[in-house]
This record gives C-alpha cells, sequence and structure tokens, in this order.
C-alpha cells in the first residue's frame, strides 16, 4: 500500500466531489424506505442467526419457522391472508439482533418475530420490543427471572426441566453428590443456583455439590473430567447435571467417552444437548448419559411422526433431525395463529390480549395452554442417549401420559425473586411483589 | 514527502469533511423530528440509531488510523478500549435505572440481585453521577492504554509481536468480561437502559441527540487528530513509522512520542464506546472479541490508511454493506460478499476506497504540484517484523 | 479401574455370545423341568415394561443357576431381548438372527407387537454385575478377571460363595488378584463379616492405591470396629498422598497433551506466517477444511465399506494435505502473491478469504456439527500407574511430534526445502541462482496449509467438526508462534509445550477461565522481556 499524497494533494474535493456524497447518501437513504407491504399478505419476522457461532443451532430454527408458515399458507393462510417470511441474520452479534429486530418491525412491519437463541440476544432485543410493542416468540430453554409483556417464552424455565431432572437422578438412580458443570454465562448460572437451593433443601449437604464453571467454546475438557471423576469417586453416588453450551459440548462428551466415564458409574444429564448436538458425535460411548427436554424425535405419537415427515419432505433431507426448540416454535406459531383467529385481528395489542390461555396441541400428546405470565405448559420428559443418536424416554414410563408442568417465570429458590409474580391478565404485571404488593419495574 | 504542502491543501478537505458531518449532524434528526411520519423526507428513527452506529465506528476508526496510520503501530485489540469506554457509559446508565429493575432493587443492578450480591462492589461506586461516568471512559481506556503502552514501547515491542499483544489483551479482557464473578453481568453484559441525564435514551429526541452529539465527537476527534498529525508531532510520528530506528539516532524519545498516541488512541476510541451504547441499547463482552478488533482495522485499510477521512469512510461503508448484505434475500450469503470485498479492495484498491478515489481524480487533472511523489514501500516496514528471515 | 471397562465388556459380552450359541442345546438339554416353571415366571417379568421389574427379572435369573441365564443376560445386555407385553413372550434374538424362546430355549417365532426390552443405567449396572457373577468360571481367563471386576464393583454379597469358590479354583495370577479383590470388596460392605477377614480387607484394598479403592474405603458403612476404621484411615491417607503426587504427573501430561494440540494448530501457521510473513488469518479454516475432509472420507467409507473405519484416517491424512494444500496454492496464486512485502494487506485479505471459506463450508455441509468418529485405536484408555491416558491424546501427542521432525527433515535435506530457505532469507540472491522464486513461494504456502489440513485431522478426533473449527484456533496459534518467536520452527515447538504445560498446571488452581487469562497476561509480559519470541532470530532482519 502507498500513501495517496500525491493524489491528496491534486484533489480537492469540488463541486462534483459534493455532489457525488449527496447523491451516495441519498442513495443510501433509499435503501432504507419503508417497504410497503402488499395489502394481502402479512409478514412475520425471523430473527435466527444464520452465521456466526450460533448459526450451528438456529439455522435449523429459521427452516422449521419456514415450513410451518409455509404449512399455514397452504391451509389458506390467516384471516384469509397469506403469510409471508421475512428472514435476516443478526450473524449472532447482539447489538446487531437490535438493528434487526427494529429494521423487521419499522421497515418491513412485520406482525409478529419468531427468534433469538440465547438468552444475551433475548436481553438484547427487549427494549425494541418493548418500545415498538410488537410480540416475539422465544422457543429456547431459559434461566427464567423474566417476564415481559412483548415476549411469549415458548421453551421450558427451570422448573420444567433442570427440577425434574435432579428429582429423576435423586429417586431412580439415587444419586447423593452432585457435580453442576455449566458454561459460565447466565442460564447455568441461574439454573445452578436455583438447583442448588434446591438441593440443599432436600438435605444434600453442602460438600457433596460441585459447582464448576467453564468458558465458552471449551475445548480441553482433560483437566475438568478428571476433577469430576476424583469428585465422583468419594463413595457416594455422583452425577453431573451439565449446563454445557453448544459448541463445548463435542470435546465434553468426546473427552468423557475416552476417560471411560461411563453413565453407569457418573450419569451426566445435560440441558442443552439434544438430537442435534448429538448428530455430531459418536454416541456409542454415550449411551446411557441423560437429557431432559420438553420434546423427544423419538416419542412416539401421529402428530410427531406427521411432523418429522414433513420437516423430511421440506428439508428434502431424510436424516434432518428434530428438537426440543423446533417444538416450541411449532407450538408457538399455531398459538399465534389461533390468537389472531380469536382476536380477528394481527394488532399486536389485540393478540398479546388474545394470548393467555390459547390451547395448543403439542407433539408429545398433550395439549400446552399458554399461561398468563406468558410461558407455557409442558411436559419433562428425561430420555437417556442411544448408541443411533436418538434418546429413549426413561421418564415418564408413558410418555404420552406425562404431566403438563407450567412454566414458572419466577424461581420459588431465588431469594431475589421467589416474592415476584407475573400475570399479564388480572395484574398486568410481569413482577408484581406478592409480599410489597407492588409491580417492579414500572416509572417510580 | 513534503509534509508543509499536506498541510494547505489537506486543510480542504477537511473542512468539506467536517461540512458533511455537520450537515448530518443537524440534517438528520431534524428530519427525524420535524416531518411527519408520513412525509417523503422522513428519517425513520431507527436510521437515526443506525447512522448513529455508523458515526461511533468511524470515530474507533479514526483513533485507530491516527496511530496505524501515522505512527505506524497496528493495534489488533483496540476493541478493548472501545468496549471499556462504553462499559463506563453503560455502568453510569446501568445506575439510573434506579428501583425501575425487575426486582426493584434501588441500588444493586438485575443481575447482582439474582447472582445474590448482598452490595454493590466498589469500582461500581461514583457511576451514578455522570461526571464521574464521563471521566472513566475517557481515562479507564486512557489509563490501560499507558500502562501497556508504557510496558511495550520501552521494551521496543514492535510490529507484529506488538500487533499479537494487543490481541492477546482484548482476548484477556474479554474472557474476563465473560466471567460472572467479575461483575460487569458476564455474557448479556449491561442492558436494557432507561435514562440518560434524566432523559428516556429511548425516545426520538433523545435519540436524534445522541446522533447529534456522536457528529460532534467526530468533528471533535477528527480535528484533534488532524491538529495532532500537522504538528511537529506529527511529523516525528510519520518519521517514526517510515523509520523508528533512524528517528531514534537522531534523538528523539521514539517511545514517549508513541506512547502519547497510544494514549490518546485509547481514549477517542472510550468516548466511541460510550456514545455506542447508549445507541444500540446494550454493552457486552462480545465487544471485546478480537474479530471486532481485526475487522476495525480493516475498516481503515478499506477507507485509505493514514488519510483521516478514509478511516471515517471505511467504517461508513463497510458497516453499511453489513447492515445491507444481512437482510433480504442475500442473507445467507452476505459473508461472500463482505469477504469478496475485503479481498477485491485489497487486490484492486490498495490505497482504500479514499486513496483510488484520489488516484482516478488525480489521473483525470494533471497534478498542480511537483516533486511530491508517494512514498514507497519501504514505509511499512516499520509496522510489521520483517517476515523473511533475512533480507 | 473404570476407564478400563469400555472395551472389556464388550469383549465379554462377544466372547458370551458366542458360547451361548455354541452350547445352548447341551443347556437346553439339562434344563430341569422342576426350575422351569419359576425361572418362566422370572422371564416373563421383562415382558411387564418397568424397569423395576426388569431388574428383579435379572436377579431371579441370576441366581436361578438355570444354564438359560447368561444367554438372557447378555441379550439383555446387547439389546437381543424382546418381550410382547400381551402375551408376556420373552425372546432372545441370537446374533445369527435366529430368535427362541426365552423361558425354554426352544425355537420360536419373533411375536408381532415385541419390542426390545428397555434399558436404563440401574438396571445396566445390575446387568453388570450379574454378567459378573455368572462368569467367574468361564473358560477364558480373561473373561475371568473381567467377571471379577465387575464383582468388584458391585460387591454384592450374594456373590460372596461363587467368588470364594471361583479363588479355590483359581490357578492364573492375574485372575486370582482380581477375585482377590472383588472378594474384599464384598467383606468390607458384609456387616457380618468377621473382623480379621475385615483388617485383610482393608489392607487388600488399600494395596490397590487407586481412585475406585479410595472410594471403596470412603464409603464403607459405619459399624467398623475401632481397629478396622482406623487401618481403613491410614490407608486412606497413604492412597491420597501418593495420588497427589500423582495428580502432578497427571497435569504434566495434560500439558504435553495440550501442548501438542497447539503444536499441530500452529505449526502449519509457522510455516505461512513464522517463515513467509503472510498474516495467515484463513489459516483457521485450513484446519477446518483438514477436518471436512477427514468427515467426507469416514462418510464415504462408513457408506461403501465399513469394515475400513480403522483406517480412515490413514486415508484421510494424505487426502487433507492434498485438498487444504491445493487450496492454498490457490489462495496464494490468485491473492498472496500481488500482497508480498506488505503484510497488512495479506491481514486484510485472508481475513476476506477466511469469511468466503468459513461461508462455504457452512453452505456445502450445513452450519451443523458433523460426526467424525473415533477409530478403535483411538478410542478408550490405558492406565501408566495411576493416571490414565487415552488412545487420542496419545497419539495426537506422536502425531504432531511427528508432523513437526517431518517437516524439519524436508526443510533440512530435501531441494525444495533448501530452495524455501533460499527465497525466505534473500530473494534477489535465490532467483539469481536460478530458483524460480515464484513457484517456491506458491509450494511453501501449500506446504503450510496442507499441514494446516493433517492438523485439522488430527484436531476432528477432539473437538468439533463445525464451520467454527478454525476460529477457535486462530488466536491461540498466533500466540503460539509468536510466543515462541516468529520464523524459528523449534521456537513453534518449545511454545506450544510451554502453553500447555503452563496452562495445565494453572487450571486446577485459578480455574479454567482465569488460567487462560493468567497465561495471556504473562505472553503480554513474557514478551516484554524479550520483545522477539523464545527464540529470537539474528541478524540484518531483526531489525527492519
Amino acid at each position: 500500500m502507498t500513501f495517496p499524497t500525491k493524489s491528496l494533494l491534486s484533489a480537492p474535493l469540488s463541486r462534483r466531489g459534493w455532489l457525488a456524497a449527496a447523491a451516495g447518501l441519498c442513495l443510501g437513504l433509499s435503501t432504507f424506505a419503508p417497504a410497503r407491504a402488499a395489502d394481502d399478505t402479512i409478514k412475520i419476522g425471523i430473527l435466527h442467526s444464520l452465521s456466526g457461532t450460533m448459526a450451528i443451532s438456529e439455522t435449523t430454527l429459521k427452516d422449521a419457522m419456514l415450513m410451518l408458515i409455509d404449512e399455514q399458507n397452504k391451509k389458506g393462510g390467516v384471516l384469509g391472508k397469506k403469510l409471508e417470511a421475512v428472514v435476516v441474520d443478526p450473524a449472532s452479534n447482539w447489538p446487531l439482533f437490535a438493528e434487526k429486530a427494529r429494521e423487521l418491525i419499522t421497515k418491513d412491519k412485520v406482525s409478529v418475530v419468531f427468534g433469538c437463541w440465547t438468552s444475551v440476544s433475548r436481553k438484547s432485543v427487549l427494549p425494541v420490543f418493548k418500545e415498538l410493542d410488537s410480540i416475539l416468540f422465544y422457543p429456547v430453554q431459559y434461566e427464567g427471572e423474566e417476564s415481559e409483556r412483548n415476549v411469549f417464552y415458548t421453551g421450558a424455565a427451570p422448573n420444567q426441566q433442570a427440577i425434574p431432572a435432579v428429582d429423576y437422578l435423586m429417586n431412580e438412580s439415587g444419586v447423593e453428590r452432585w457435580v453442576l458443570a455449566g458454561t459460565d454465562y447466565v442460564y447455568p448460572r441461574t439454573t445452578n443456583k436455583i438447583l442448588e437451593a434446591y438441593l440443599k433443601s432436600k438435605g444434600v449437604p453442602a460438600g457433596d455439590i460441585m459447582v464448576n464453571y467453564t468458558p465458552f467454546g471449551f475445548s480441553d475438557w482433560q483437566t475438568e473430567v478428571s476433577k469430576i471423576k476424583t469428585f465422583g469417586s468419594a463413595g457416594k453416588k455422583t452425577a453431573v447435571v451439565s449446563t454445557i453450551n453448544g459448541d463445548a459440548n463435542v470435546p465434553f462428551y468426546k473427552e468423557l467417552g475416552n476417560q471411560g466415564i461411563k453413565a453407569t458409574d457418573i450419569p451426566v444429564v445435560a440441558f442443552s444437548v439434544g438430537e442435534e448436538e448429538l448428530a455430531g458425535l459418536d454416541t456409542k460411548p454415550l449411551v446411557g448419559h441423560l437429557a431432559a427436554w420438553n420434546y423427544f424425535e423419538s416419542i412416539n405419537t401421529p402428530a410427531n411422526k406427521a411432523f418429522i415427515k414433513a420437516w423430511h419432505a421440506f428439508t428434502k433431507n431424510p436424516k434432518r433431525t428434530t428438537n426440543d426448540p423446533m417444538e416450541a416454535h411449532y407450538i408457538g406459531f399455531n398459538m399465534w395463529v389461533k390468537a389472531v383467529e380469536k382476536a380477528k385481528s394481527f394488532d399486536p395489542d389485540k393478540v398479546i390480549a388474545a394470548l393467555p390461555g390459547i390451547k395448543q396441541a403439542n407433539l408429545t400428546g398433550g395439549v400446552s395452554e399458554m399461561l398468563p405470565n406468558h410461558h407455557i405448559t409442558k411436559p419433562v420428559f428425561i430420555g437417556e442417549i442411544q448408541a443411533d443418536g436418538q434418546f429413549n424416554v426413561v421418564s415418564p414410563d408413558d410418555p404420552k401420559k406425562a404431566r403438563l408442568v407450567p412454566g414458572d417465570a419466577w424461581s420459588d429458590y431465588l431469594p431475589g425473586s421467589k416474592d415476584l409474580e407475573s400475570d399479564w391478565v388480572k395484574l398486568k404485571c410481569g413482577n408484581y411483589n406478592k409480599v410489597t404488593k407492588k409491580c417492579g419495574g414500572q416509572a417510580s | 514527502m513534503k509534509p508543509f504542502l499536506l498541510t494547505g491543501t489537506l486543510n480542504r478537505s477537511a473542512t468539506i469533511f467536517l461540512a458533511i458531518v455537520a450537515t448530518a449532524g443537524v440534517l438528520l434528526p431534524a428530519l427525524n423530528l420535524l416531518t411527519p411520519d408520513a412525509s417523503a423526507l422522513h428519517v425513520p428513527t431507527y436510521l437515526v440509531s443506525l447512522f448513529g452506529k455508523y458515526v461511533c465506528y468511524a470515530i474507533l476508526a479514526l483513533s485507530i488510523d491516527l496511530i496505524w496510520g501515522y505512527c505506524g503501530i497496528l493495534s489488533l485489540g483496540h476493541g478493548a478500549f472501545f468496549a471499556l469506554g462504553g462499559y463506563a457509559m453503560g455502568m453510569y446508565l446501568m445506575r439510573q435505572i434506579g428501583t425501575r429493575g425487575v426486582y426493584a432493587d434501588p441500588v444493586l443492578p438485575d443481575f447482582m440481585v439474582f447472582l445474590n450480591w448482598k452490595s454493590l462492589p466498589w469500582y461500581w461506586h461514583g457511576f451514578d453521577m455522570f461526571w464521574f461516568a464521563a471521566l472513566m471512559v475517557v481515562l479507564v481506556p486512557g489509563l490501560l492504554a499507558f500502562c501497556f503502552g508504557w510496558l511495550a514501547f520501552r521494551s521496543r515491542v514492535t510490529g507484529v509481536y506488538f500487533s499479537i499483544i494487543t490481541q492477546a489483551m482484548t482476548y484477556a479482557l474479554l474472557l474476563a468480561f465473560f466471567r460472572n464473578d467479575f461483575g460487569f453481568g458476564g455474557n448479556n453484559g449491561l442492558t436494557d437502559f432507561k435514562d440518560i441525564l434524566g432523559f428516556n435514551v429511548q425516545a426520538d429526541g433523545t435519540r436524534a441527540a445522541l446522533f447529534a452529539a456522536s457528529c460532534v465527537a467526530l468533528a471533535a476527534s477528527f480535528l484533534i487528530c488532524r491538529a495532532v498529525v500537522d504538528s511537529k508531532l506529527g511529523k516525528v510520528l510519520v518519521a517514526i513509522r517510515d523509520a523508528e530506528s533512524r528517528t531514534r539516532f537522531l534523538g528523539y524519545r521514539v517511545e514517549s512520542y508513541k506512547l502519547f498516541v497510544f494514549t490518546l488512541s485509547a481514549c477517542i476510541a472510550g468516548v466511541a464506546g460510550a456514545l455506542y451504547v447508549p445507541q444500540v441499547g446494550i454493552i457486552n463482552p462480545s465487544e471485546f472479541a478480537p474479530a471486532n478488533s481485526i475487522e476495525a482495522v480493516i475498516w481503515v485499510a478499506v477507507g485509505g490508511r493514514g488519510t483521516l477521512i478514509g478511516a471515517a469512510l471505511g467504517a461508513v461503508v463497510v458497516n453499511y454493506a453489513k447492515t445491507v448484505f444481512t437482510s433480504g434475500p442475500l442473507a445467507p450469503y452476505w459473508l461472500f460478499l463482505l469477504g469478496a470485498l475485503f479481498v477485491l479492495v485489497t487486490l484492486l484498491m490498495p490505497k482504500g476506497l479514499l486513496g483510488t478515489w484520489h488516484a482516478w481524480y488525480g489521473r483525470r487533472k494533471p497534478a498542480p504540484t511537483a516533486g511530491a511523489t508517494p512514498s514507497d514501500e519501504t514505509e511499512f516496514a516499520g509496522e510489521i517484523a520483517k517476515p523473511h528471515m533475512a533480507e | 479401574m473404570i476407564p478400563r471397562l469400555a472395551v472389556p465388556l464388550r469383549v465379554l459380552s462377544r466372547a458370551l455370545s458366542l458360547l451361548a450359541a455354541i452350547g445352548l442345546a447341551a443347556m437346553i438339554a439339562t434344563a430341569t423341568a422342576a426350575r422351569a416353571g419359576s425361572f418362566a415366571d422370572a422371564v416373563a417379568l421383562f415382558a411387564a415394561g418397568s424397569f423395576s421389574d426388569s431388574a428383579d427379572a435379572v436377579s431371579q435369573i441370576e441366581t436361578s443357576g438355570n444354564p438359560l441365564a447368561l444367554p438372557i443376560v447378555n441379550a439383555l445386555h446387547d439389546g437381543r431381548l424382546y418381550a410382547d407385553e400381551a402375551s408376556k413372550t420373552v425372546v432372545i434374538k441370537q446374533p445369527d438372527g435366529k430368535v427362541i424362546n426365552a423361558a425354554t430355549g426352544a425355537p420360536a417365532a419373533m411375536p408381532a407387537d415385541a419390542g426390545v426390552v428397555r434399558l436404563n443405567n440401574k438396571l445396566r449396572r445390575r446387568i453388570a454385575a450379574a454378567l459378573g457373577s455368572l462368569t467367574l468360571l468361564a473358560a477364558d481367563p480373561e473373561t475371568r478377571i473381567q467377571a471379577a471386576r465387575a464383582v468388584y464393583k458391585s460387591h454384592d454379597a450374594a456373590a460372596l460363595p461363587l467368588v470364594e469358590a471361583a479363588l479355590r479354583k483359581e490357578t492364573n495370577a492375574a485372575a486370582k488378584n482380581a477375585l482377590g479383590d472383588a472378594r474384599a470388596a464384598i467383606l468390607l460392605f458384609k456387616p457380618d463379616a468377621a473382623e480379621a477377614d475385615k483388617l485383610d480387607a482393608i489392607a487388600t484394598i488399600g494395596a490397590r492405591g487407586d481412585q475406585e479403592a479410595l472410594a471403596l474405603l470412603s464409603s464403607i458403612p459405619g459399624n467398623l470396629s475401632p481397629a478396622a476404621a482406623k487401618s481403613a484411615q491410614s490407608a486412606m491417607q497413604a492412597i491420597k498422598s501418593r495420588l497427589a503426587l500423582w495428580s502432578m504427573v497427571q497435569d504434566a501430561w495434560y500439558g504435553l497433551s495440550l501442548g501438542s494440540v497447539l503444536l499441530l494448530a500452529a505449526i502449519g501457521l509457522a510455516i505461512t506466517f513464522g517463515v513467509m510473513g503472510v498474516i495467515n488469518m484463513a489459516h483457521g479454516e485450513m484446519v477446518m477444511i483438514g477436518a471436512y475432509t477427514t468427515f467426507v472420507v469416514q462418510d464415504i467409507i462408513r457408506a461403501r465399506y465399513p469394515a475400513m473405519f480403522d483406517y480412515s484416517l490413514l486415508i484421510a491424512l494424505p487426502l487433507a494435505f492434498l485438498v487444504a494444500g491445493l487450496i492454498g496454492i490457490l489462495i496464494e496464486r490468485s491473492v498472496i502473491r500481488f500482497l508480498y512485502g506488505r503484510p497488512l494487506e495479506t491481514l486484510l485479505a485472508t481475513w476476506g478469504l477466511s469469511l468466503i471459506l468459513q461461508q462455504a463450508v457452512r453452505t456445502a455441509f450445513g452450519p451443523n456439527n458433523r460426526e467424525v468418529g473415533n477409530p478403535s485405536w483411538m478410542s478408550g484408555a490405558f492406565d501408566l500407574g495411576h493416571i490414565s491416558i487415552t488412545y487420542n491424546r496419545l497419539w495426537i501427542l506422536c502425531f504432531a511430534l511427528a508432523t513437526f521432525a517431518v517437516l524439519l527433515a524436508v526443510l533440512r535435506f530435501t531441494r525444495f526445502g533448501l530452495e524455501m530457505r533460499a527465497v525466505t532469507q534473500n530473494r534477489r540472491m535465490a532467483a539469481a541462482m536460478g530458483i524460480a522464486t515464484s513457484r517456491v513461494d506458491a509450494l511453501t504456502f501449500g506446504l503450510g496449509s496442507g499441514i494446516a489440513g493433517i492438523a485439522g485431522v488430527a484436531l476432528s478426533q477432539i473437538d468439533n467438526v463445525s464451520p467454527n473449527l478454525g476460529q477457535s484456533y486462530i488466536i491461540d496459534s498466533f500466540m503460539v508462534v509468536v510466543f515462541g518467536g516468529v520464523g524459528n520452527l523449534w521456537g513453534t515447538l518449545v511454545g506450544a509445550f510451554s502453553l500447555g504445560i503452563a496452562n495445565k498446571f494453572l487450571e486446577p488452581f485459578a480455574g479454567a477461565v482465569l488460567g487462560k487469562i493468567a497465561i495471556l497476561v504473562l505472553i503480554i509480559l513474557f514478551i516484554q522481556k524479550r520483545p522477539r519470541g523464545l527464540f529470537a532470530l539474528k541478524g540484518r532482519a531483526v531489525e527492519a
């Protein structure tokens, strides 16, 4: 690269330069001009990362949404209007999530947005949805401690995943010693805090709980796994509760397999490992390790079979797996359709008012309901990893008769939130304090 | 190179640049606030925030160009100073939330409440006052840059070694800020801001004001950088860039010059970060990611290294391209486009956009002054270790 | 030891199925009618569908003495035991595909609605223990040792007479040893065992001195006599202090292993960046391409020639080298050759290339992780003293060193190496001597990229194979090269291993995150001390 001294000397910006600059600016602005939607289509925003670190999980959800919208259009759309998907790529970049959300709502005028995976992406778009008063369906299990008017949480709250899993290990396998291993971010932190409090309330001494955090994308698990091994050889039945996130899981399980930690010795129960993650692993050494979800591809119901079949046809790939967040989108999307039909309007305020109380059959044989706290009721399944990369449901005995657990936004096991309650129907408040009888978070 | 000739003519394009910034700073907010929504001239609020973001990136690019373009110091960790400034502002904004957080704790931010913290950590004190936070915006990045630079320049760490350790610095900070125990909200960072100086951050008026403030900051940073590079100090910096050892043998204290300009640059980056945070509404450790810092360097290269205007232009162009590419039918392929942009700019426009523009413009008009020849390739020798084993 | 269990159980069950097939006819003949009733009831429990019924069934069958017991438990373990809930029929599907009735051993047809009897971890543990006691008297000594180990783990008091009987008959020293341990373990947990027996047992277990022994000793039920409790305490103390020492060795091994990973990731960069001066941001993507080549090779092998799976990596190695190397040459010819002498432009262009390559792989293979399996010779672990060494880490260490040695040899002893050194040291002089410098440039870049590619083959064994793979190694790779000293291969070697070992010794104290931060800070401070890395080049190149 040479230094443009000569050219700078000879090139004072003239009137022509000014004109060019102005033209450029106008051109730039014009591409942002709101696209006017055709009157007979309703736009639906899809806000999932298609590149960057989260693409690995989120791309599938984009495809699932496209399929759901496609199927709805084949059924004649909603209220006589066709649906149109608007796909953007927030590129696993959190500020970009906020920017794209704003763009979807203001420029593309979408009626509803389905999106986000990580908690931070949700936190990043929250103010945008509040300010512009739109609707977000969030499909991923998360740490709870949140309930917003504009957000509908179709993934599991901690009481719909973590606590039932621990109960299972305690009762079925007689586990007495616990390793709470997680990636160092808010979901594992909160979940582990809740679990620690819960275990202590069940009489587990502090010495029998080991909490351990590792960074994102951690790949050298030798020391950590051997620590778990040592902790597990204190003579009591030990289990690992893993909130290890995405990318770090594959090397973690590979190391477990190689160091010979079998599920019969120290079972690992994971909350972020589903069919998708297992697809990248040789699961033979992992048979018997567990995962807790609200949906498993292997659950044999007519609805699920039809869904899987449609998915394979839509993606033209008979091997594509389905997973829990996809089912959450399935439930959320259908609930939204029903709410629009009930409200006879696409207006966000009316749809938000119509959503609580909407019931939608889930894929595992139950009927989920949108609760006043904007969370839904879900069944909880514990599955064991099988050699074919699928899960074998070990609890409840008959998956089709699983009890539905209502999602709890505010955990009863955290000192800060045990007095809080969320009810957008009667109280019109996401964080009502039962002791002070006040709704927090409002203008002081 | 004939610096004295440079000054006179460059002042002219500088004026034009400042005029554009000023026009944008007045026009955009005015069109946003004063025209009705339906008007063809109306600028929607999200565009104001979006351009505000670009302007902040432009300030960051200026700060990088100041050290890289004029002093040959390539920092691959400048995002760290940007993020630190952002965090300082974010902490102020967090303290402003007060009882409006979800747990309604008057002092502690929400994330501390659910991590069960009982009291505010010592380093969060004072951030409820704007003047203190504003001071920290400049002071914290400046201090870090000073300490870091003092160590590095004194022991004559140069070239690629310096670049890599700046990357190590930002990477270490990234890991540290990811830790929830560190007390900055971990991966979620700081978000859900309510007020700035008593105004609602989400109100159109505040956004417009923030945009205008960013434009003012851009103009001010530009003037500061301009003043530095036009002064005698600036000449020494260029001398260091082109032949560090020779400058040292001429009796200049090279490390003091480098340290000054590096610290100044970090302060400017901190200001950029502080303005960035209220406009995008979140500050999170991923701003420390080494990839972000590399990208910022690329903006400068795309715009034209060693031309302050080019750096600002590059930041806006690349980010604008990113905004356009990540929506619509191109969304799944935008990385191809961005990648191709970087490769093509390097191959076809080695002087960056501005340099190429000038070269093209200059060919059409005979050069008015003789004697100003482009410097040769050796100018870059100082900034990267000569990679070949011997020459 | 825990880690050894993976392979042996598989071996065990394979051996057992064979046994079962051969001896089946004889067994059926000797099955007594008297026992058939209760045995059939026990077998029918498998059809009840719940895990606890299945566990009961295993316990009853284990002690039934029926010759079908072993085939049934074995089939259950392998997932070949089918049950029909409605008709309460339980059948075994033999490895050869034939179906027999589990209760009688008579040939049968597969019931229409039969499903595999489901397992959970509790049941799996029960099965392992049952298989242990059922095979204590097997003909093969290795099977007997495994059986004894299984009993040792389960320390089920019911197996004591069996163990003692086996111990009396045993002639194989290793098997005798294992049986002795099993007996001691049972006695430890037997509440009514004699005091002397308990003391003996504590001594026996204590002598094992490993993690598992410690676990066993610390979980002895509380009714110990003071003397026994005291000796258990001191045995535990002894084990603990010995293990503390061993943990140092373990950390060192982990450090070596991490170092080898760093070395592999960095060694290609040591060529493209260290020797050629290209700030090669697309280096990580070359590693990724190597990993994806491995995936493609394994995919084809899985589909067409499953028997060759163990050789998949050997096939992938040269292919990965070629694929990554050719892409490297392509990049060099089309982009980088225009940028020599302007290293920062190479940063910009290769960053753009890395984005393109990432997205290309994402488009071609999808954004998800791809499964790359470990061949059998890279699975599992073995014990060296009291540390367990996993085969895949060991092979990667060997492989990293071998790659390094070969690369060094190529540079030192081949004509290409000579030309490469000549060109990088003095391009003009080399050209004057008749070396085609641009060809050498292309080949050098190809070599660096190819080596990154074969690193990808190795890293696919321990990490995600996803489009993000390269990104996670690029920073570490640059750190290693710069720490070791740019342009010096030995520096890269020493740098990689010292960073790896330092990291692993810090990790137990500081935790994974702080450990890593500490390493980064150390690198920053170290560069202050030695501004040109560990092995600085001397000569005119230094002051550029």
